[in-house]
């Protein structure tokens, strides 16, 4: 019971952390990186609060394909800032 | 100064919301028994599949039609012009993983949509995991990027929700939206869930896809 409260306690700490470090990361790199971070600490949660279904979900699409498309989204920015083609 | 003002507004707000959110009532009192008292109603035995497409239906419905319009709308606001993917050589050790793995995504896209009558999974998770698959797939340059849709694109994309409103319509002579006859119900749910796993994978993935290309000449 008590290995369950730290382990949520630290979780819910990570999960504020590392929302507000992508809210203040430097560079765009950094904050898509940690926003992938967050969603799969996000998906922990849910799976914390014994909610799988949306635990699923999250993983997949909000830290998953959200990363992806972000990903993507900063290499056409890079490409279109370092010269273009 | 204008700093410490948004600050203590924002901290006002944050009080003000917690403060509502300890005024609630106690959250969904009344529904879960009602949920699990119409379960042997509903077709399925996972309760949030049973709530999804069952008793509330029409919310998925909507939800679907919204990631449609989003599609759409994507489509309609991309150029024509294309630019040259660029021909960056990609690591021959991100070809064989994604080789190896995109056969397994498919697997797991349908066990999560066969899981989601009994167990957490579904419709949406099955589609977010095969739509992954093709993602993956073109990152490792075996999938090219998707240009204007063709007749079997479009077929396939609009399918899923086509199959979920004929279905809405066919039980509108019941008297209510998606009311399905119980004997039936378990039947319904799969043929809606297995059309919706397909258009939602090529609707996820085409956000992805269609994209992908645009924007590296302007």
């Amino acid at each position: 019971m008590t290995v369950g409260l730290v382990f949520d306690l630290l979780l819910a700490g990570t999960l504020l952390w590392s929302a507000w470090r992508t809210l203040a990361a430097p560079t765009p790199e950094r904050a898509v990186i940690l926003f992938i971070v967050f969603g799969l600490l996000m998906a922990l949660a849910w799976a914390r609060l014994s909610a799988p279904d949306i635990a699923l979900a999250e993983a997949a699409i909000g830290a998953g394909l959200t990363g992806a498309l972000l990903l993507d989204a900063l290499g056409t920015l890079r490409r279109r800032a370092g010269g273009g083609p | 100064m204008r700093r410490g003002a948004v600050g203590v507004a924002a901290l006002l707000f944050a009080g003000v919301l917690i403060g509502a959110l300890l005024g609630l009532p106690a959250p969904g009192a009344g529904l879960p028994p009602l949920v699990t008292a119409q379960m042997g109603n509903s077709g399925v035995t996972h309760p949030v599949t049973a709530v999804l497409l069952n008793f509330r239906g029409y919310d998925t419905l909507l939800e679907v039609a919204v990631l449609l319009v989003a599609l759409l709308g994507l489509l309609a606001v991309q150029r024509s012009e294309r630019a040259v993917a660029p021909g960056a050589a990609v690591e021959p050790v991100l070809q064989t993983l994604a080789r190896r793995a995109a056969p397994l995504m498919v697997v797991v896209g349908v066990y999560l949509l066969w899981a989601g009558a009994s167990r957490p999974g579904g419709a949406f998770q099955a589609a977010a995991v095969l739509a992954a698959g093709a993602v993956l797939a073109h990152l490792a340059r075996l999938l090219p990027a998707w240009s204007a849709p063709r007749a079997w694109l479009r077929t396939g994309i609009t399918g899923g929700f086509l199959v979920f409103l004929a279905v809405a319509v066919a039980l509108l002579g019941g008297g209510a939206l998606l009311q399905y006859p119980p004997a039936h119900a378990g039947l319904l749910i799969l043929l809606i869930e297995a059309g919706l796993t397909v258009s939602l994978a090529l609707l996820l993935a085409g956000l992805f896809l269609f994209l992908s290309e645009e924007g590296t000449r302007r």
